[in-house]
């Protein structure tokens, strides 16, 4: 249904789009995942032919966005990430107008606005002015927008941002029953969104794809590897020279500085159990060990590790990490990885402001 | 196209935007048409068009305010994407907005059908000069309409963009007003680009082809113009 070929978008010197390649089937529930700043709303843009591309194709059903953008700007749905609405009108009048700029048919027009109100539950604030709705309502009339016309082809740029709980869920369920006649894309920066949409997940790093893959699978390959959190009072340089010579361990890097130590994130090899290798190579050194924790990785963990990693090497990773066996374990340690995230995006949106 | 003519039309009304401008031109003009009437000691001769004339400088202030949100708004609130991912061509977009910013300029024009009327009523019409009077008029404003959609489209802040069209509107009038201080082909090139001295064969009740003309290549011109900004601006955005 949607097909890109070496999509690329530069803006200067800056590439933010690199040689996206990926399709998408009928009926399919695809995920878009990674940090602020990654080039997703970029692509959804170029996908949807609001943005040119710099160099590479986008084709929905058949159709080329630079060739006919006509035909495919009939197909396409949109929900951009800054909800597209008039605060001046009131929701009916609002939808209504959106009918009219899409062509809808007169005589289905009034069905089918009542139709996707019922659908995504706006129909009791069908005549407030679109500026006196809270966010939710806000970004529920904003995919009701997307909804009208019955297009093929969905394309929602974080679909459940600024909703409540309750209707987060709501949102999530209206989209997979959506999902059963329409082709959806679906981007967010929040795994678990994803992980209970989507049939498979595109992780967009950098502009450029780093995993293509369900959900399962992409966890599966990245539990390779097992994380260890561990405090350590000494010199940063040497205990982390001292833990990269034991053997087993692939990855040392700091992740906290406390007053009584400094925190790293260990990464090592599945199958050995390194607590008591660190705890007697510490001993060696005189450097006390404050606390020592092993960690699992759950979804969320995976994305934070591929996303941080290079581009360029995270296929060979992938590769290694796939040749290892499975296995789970609990997720001991879930605040460290909220803490984790939240800099990450920081960062990303600084990158983004830097652009 | 018809769908954004019809919200952008209704969104004129939903503010107090159109009403406070129909206000003021509908105060100033008034006023402008009392004051010969007031001075006359006995019968007096005054030609329509010649009150229109004497405020055609209004224009130069009140259509850039009225035409200042058209694109700049759509790309401040975010709906530009909404506009460009619908099966619309850019051409159909800007022109549905001339066309409702014109349509709002037409409804100002109409109250001023009163004076005629009045004139009538206690006076002598003349009826032909009325006509080509109006007919320069509504040239005149839909030339302003269509360069205020494009100041609109250079910018996101509607304020910038009325102020951008007011002083290049206003510069114009300034180089017709010292006009005869000017030579050569200054002198040439202020005749030509004058719409306001345009505007004048309008009222003395002549009509030429090279005045159409003239209005129609430069309303061409400016919703050109508007469309390759808002395409480029799509292309360039960083």
């Amino acid at each position: 249904m949607i097909e890109v070929l070496n999509l690329t978008k530069s803006y200067g010197q800056i590439k933010a789009v690199r040689n996206l390649n990926f399709t998408v089937n009928k009926g399919e529930i695809l995920g878009f995942l990674g940090p602020n700043g990654a080039g997703k709303s970029t692509t959804m843009n170029m996908i949807t032919g609001y943005l040119p591309s710099t160099s590479g194709t986008v084709k929905v059903a058949g159709y080329d966005v630079s060739v006919e953008p006509h035909e495919v700007k009939k197909r396409v749905g949109y929900l951009p990430e800054q909800p597209p609405l008039y605060t001046d009108l009131t929701v009916i009048e609002y939808l209504d107008f959106v009918s009219d700029l899409k062509k809808v048919d007169r005589k289905k027009k009034k069905s089918q606005i009542s139709d996707i109100m019922e659908l995504v539950k706006i129909s009791d604030v069908r005549k407030r002015l679109i500026r006196n709705l809270s966010k939710g309502y806000k970004q529920r009339v904003g995919l009701a927008q997307a909804l009208i016309g019955n297009p093929e082809v969905l394309i929602l740029d974080e679909p459940t941002v600024g909703l409540d709980p309750t209707q987060i869920i709501e949102v999530r369920k209206l989209i997979k029953a959506l999902g059963k006649e329409h082709t959806i894309i679906l981007s967010s920066h929040i795994m678990q969104e994803i992980s209970a949409v989507c049939e498979r997940i595109i992780i967009i790093n950098k502009g450029q794809i780093v995993a293509i893959d369900t959900p399962e699978n992409i966890t599966k390959s990245l539990e390779g590897s097992a994380m260890y959190t561990v405090r350590i009072d000494g010199p940063k340089d040497k205990v982390i020279a001292a833990l990269k010579n034991i053997v087993g361990i692939r990855n040392v890097k700091e992740n906290a500085k406390f007053e009584d130590g400094i925190e790293y994130l260990v990464e090592a090899d599945k199958d050995l159990d390194l607590r008591k290798p660190i705890f007697f190579e510490m001993a060696k050194h005189g450097y006390p060990i404050l606390e020592i924790k092993p960690m699992s990785m759950n979804l969320e963990e995976a994305f934070l590790k591929i996303t941080s990693m290079d581009p360029d090497k995270a296929s060979e990773n992938e590769q290694q990490s796939n040749e290892e066996n499975a296995n789970t374990e609990e997720n001991t340690d879930n605040e460290e990885v909220v803490n984790n995230s939240e800099d990450s995006e920081e960062i990303s949106k600084e990158e983004k402001e830097d652009k | 196209m018809w769908a954004i003519y019809k919200r952008e039309l209704k969104s004129y009304f939903y503010s107090p935007l159109a009403y406070v401008l129909t206000g003021i031109y509908t105060l100033l003009l008034s006023l402008n048409f009392l004051r010969p009437i007031l001075a006359a000691t006995g019968p007096t001769q005054t030609s329509f068009g010649a009150i229109i004339y004497n405020l055609n400088i209004l224009l130069a202030f009140l259509i850039p305010i009225l035409t200042m949100r058209v694109l700049a708004d759509e790309k401040r609130n975010g709906t530009e994407v909404l506009l460009m991912t619908s099966p619309n061509s850019v051409a159909a977009i800007v022109f549905g907005k001339f066309l409702a910013a014109f349509t709002v300029f037409l409804l100002m024009v109409a109250v001023t059908a009163m004076y005629p009327i009045i004139i009538a009523i206690s006076g002598e019409l003349i009826v032909a000069s009325m006509i080509t009077s109006y007919i320069g008029y509504i040239l005149t404003g839909a030339l302003f309409v269509a360069f205020g959609v494009f100041t609109s489209s250079l910018t996101e802040s509607p304020i910038v963009s009325a102020v951008i069209g007011s002083l290049c509107l206003f510069f114009i009038w300034i180089i017709d007003y010292f006009r005869s201080a000017l030579k050569g082909v200054f002198f040439d090139i202020a005749k030509w680009i004058s719409f306001y001295s345009r505007f004048l064969d309008f009222v003395k009740g002549t009509i030429y082809l090279k005045d159409f003309v003239f209005f129609f290549t430069l309303i061409a011109l400016f919703l050109s113009l508007a469309m390759i900004a808002v395409e480029k601006k799509r292309w360039s955005q960083g």
